[in-house]
């Protein structure tokens, strides 16, 4: 195991280097293919620029050159870390992006957890209840979940808890003016413009959770351990707790890391219905805008934060199931 | 007696789902007859709640008839659900059919591009497809349908591979019989229930990315759809909510219809594994 789970995260990072160099280039031939090029973009924003000025333009960013050599610049500047410049915002494409990481991942960290939390334990009652109306009663909750529109139900709870009730605020991240979030008022702040958009995320994927645990579990049940379990003279309860859903979570593992690209899917539209200052609403400002660069900036990161997340939930499932390291190939 | 009741009780998705599809798709067949005006027209007071005389779901901030526009919005939906889900399916049953087939360098090859495809934020991806492509009707079908065939390209891979060690396909190969003839008489033919499944599951899902893509401004901006009807309905949201409510009802039942009609034919054409597979579904959200 000590040196089977290094050599396995190894085998992991090579598996998936292919992976993001094929994202590179996508994303440089997609950088192509939009029409116009940083330069028009420039010429666009100054207001005016000669054909001889945007030459020399083109020629002082080397834009000139043959495909290979524009290619080839461009890796070399990823490899600097440098994801271009948006002119629309004045600033480099990675500082941007840097500057909205946080407030992302925030929301969708509280999304999973309050996701998990629910559809784990709606998922357990639902198998322990197999086939009574409470089963069938979730299980059509979550059938719900999956065909609701993710704005549509951002929207619903802004008209029912900010509009109508007025408990909770409708857009943000925090009060303007209002604490700072070293003091325990700011973090009850943050909490408050927090919880209507993480609950709007985790809408989706509380279905997702409550179907796989209840598969899980009831695949589990018939598991000759389990049998063993009762026959000792377990409580039920135990024998539900302790041996099935501990086995039954590998699964729950699995398809968070599978749902982690649609999640960040999901957290644009989120941020955009609540205006949280996230990689989202970059996105979506920058598609108002049609700042291809600037998308471009996000998707690439954000498809690199896919792949590494992944690869920490492969370590983290390595960690719960430990013949994972040593089987397959 | 017993049976018979079962057989109703896993019936009743397929009865339902196929109900509000019909029902949905002869409203958009005879939008043209219902509202003859162009749903973008101006045809009343603005802002009118839903119940005014003439308007049984009021107009919104522009004085556009509500009941038109959704109307209308269900052709740009079932058109986008159906060719987006068709793109997909033509492409994931071509890569799972080649990769599960020919095993080897062409699986490798295959399945490492399909990983890519859905380890990459795919909702991400359509939309800057088609910011780049420029809004239409065709971008939006292109971009959603380039984004989520990985999941039929996994099923069919899975199926093919399984047909492939059949003794039928052995016995076929020593006849003979090329690998078109092969590929097409035998491993498509085997894989069709669960691609039909999936294609419905699909179609749910398209309408759901469609719905999202307009909310953000990115829908054709010639035709009404139910996802720039929330959008556009967002700014009076506090004063005005039905202008965002009512379309959002309207793509809810039509996702609805698709996933009982999945479920429901799962049942039918799957009985064993149902009930697993069911669980296995996974979804992209919009």
């Amino acid at each position: 195991m000590s040196s089977a789970l290094p050599r396995y995260i190894a085998r992991r990072l090579l598996q998936l280097a292919p992976i993001v160099l094929i994202i590179v280039l996508m994303t440089y031939l997609l950088l192509r293919l939009a029409p116009g090029d940083l330069v028009d973009v420039m010429a666009g924003e100054s207001g005016a620029a000669t054909a001889e000025y945007m030459a020399e333009l083109r020629r002082q960013f080397s834009l000139d050159q043959s495909s290979m050599t524009i290619f080839w610049n461009y890796l070399q500047g990823l490899a600097r870390l440098d994801l271009g410049f948006s002119f629309r915002n004045g600033a480099p494409v990675l500082d941007l992006i840097l500057t909205r990481v946080g407030p992302t991942l925030l929301l969708m960290s509280a999304s999973i957890l309050i996701a998990a939390v629910a559809g784990v334990a709606l998922g357990v009652i639902s198998a322990k209840r197999r086939g009574t109306v409470l089963d069938e009663a979730i299980s059509t909750l979550s059938t719900l979940g999956f065909a609701t529109p993710v704005f549509w139900v951002g929207l619903v709870l802004i008209v029912v808890f900010s509009v109508q009730l007025r408990w909770l605020p409708a857009s943000g991240m925090g009060t303007i003016g209002g604490p700072g979030l070293t003091t325990w008022a700011g973090l009850w702040d943050l909490l408050r413009h927090l919880t209507l958009p993480a609950a709007t995320l985790s809408f989706f994927y509380l279905s997702i959770y409550v179907r796989i645990t209840r598969s899980a579990m009831l695949e589990v049940y018939g598991l000759d351990f389990v049998r063993t379990a009762r026959a000792k003279g377990l409580s039920e309860t135990r024998v539900a707790l302790r041996h099935v859903l501990r086995n039954a979570l590998l699964p729950v593992v699995t398809i968070t890391g599978l749902q982690l690209g649609s999640l960040l899917g999901g957290s644009i539209v989120v941020e955009t219905v609540f205006s949280w200052p996230g990689l989202g609403r970059l996105a979506f400002d920058a598609v108002f805008q049609r700042d291809i660069n600037l998308l471009l900036g996000i998707f690439l990161f954000s498809s690199f934060l896919v792949v590494v997340m992944n690869l920490f939930i492969d370590v983290l499932y390595a960690f719960l199931d430990p013949r994972i390291v040593t089987q397959r190939s | 007696m017993k049976n018979l009741l079962h057989s109703l009780w896993s019936s009743r998705p397929l009865f339902a789902g196929s109900t509000i599809l019909l029902a949905i798709t002869a409203m958009a067949l005879a939008a043209g007859l219902l509202y003859p005006q162009d749903p973008l027209d101006m045809v009343g007071r603005a802002n009118l709640w839903p119940g005014a005389p003439g308007f049984p779901l009021g107009t919104d901030m522009m004085g556009r008839d509500m009941a038109a526009g959704i109307v209308y919005g269900a052709r740009v939906s079932l058109l986008v659900g159906l060719f987006a889900a068709l793109l997909s399916v033509l492409i994931g049953v071509w890569v799972g059919v080649l990769a599960g087939y020919f095993g080897g360098w062409v699986d490798d090859l295959l399945m490492r591009t399909t990983e890519m495809f859905q380890t990459l934020p795919s909702f991400l991806f359509a939309i800057v497809l088609v910011v780049i492509l420029e809004p239409s009707i065709q971008s939006i079908i292109f971009a959603i349908g380039v984004t989520s065939w990985p999941q039929i390209a996994r099923l069919v891979r899975a199926e093919a591979m399984r047909v492939r060690s059949a003794d039928y396909v052995s016995a076929a190969i020593t006849i003979g019989l090329g690998h078109g003839r092969i590929l097409g008489r035998h491993i498509l033919a085997n894989s069709i229930a669960p691609v039909v499944v999936a294609t419905s599951i699909l179609m749910a899902q398209a309408i759901l990315t469609e719905a999202s893509l307009s909310f953000l401004g990115l829908g054709d901006p010639n035709v009404i759809s139910w996802g720039s009807m929330v959008g556009a309905g967002r700014s009076t949201l506090r004063t005005a909510w039905y202008m965002s409510v009512l379309p959002g009802v309207a793509i809810f039942l039509t996702v609805i219809s698709f996933m009982l009609l999945g479920n429901g034919l799962n049942d039918r054409l799957n009985p064993r594994v149902a009930r697993k597979q069911r669980a296995a579904t996974t979804l992209v959200p919009a």
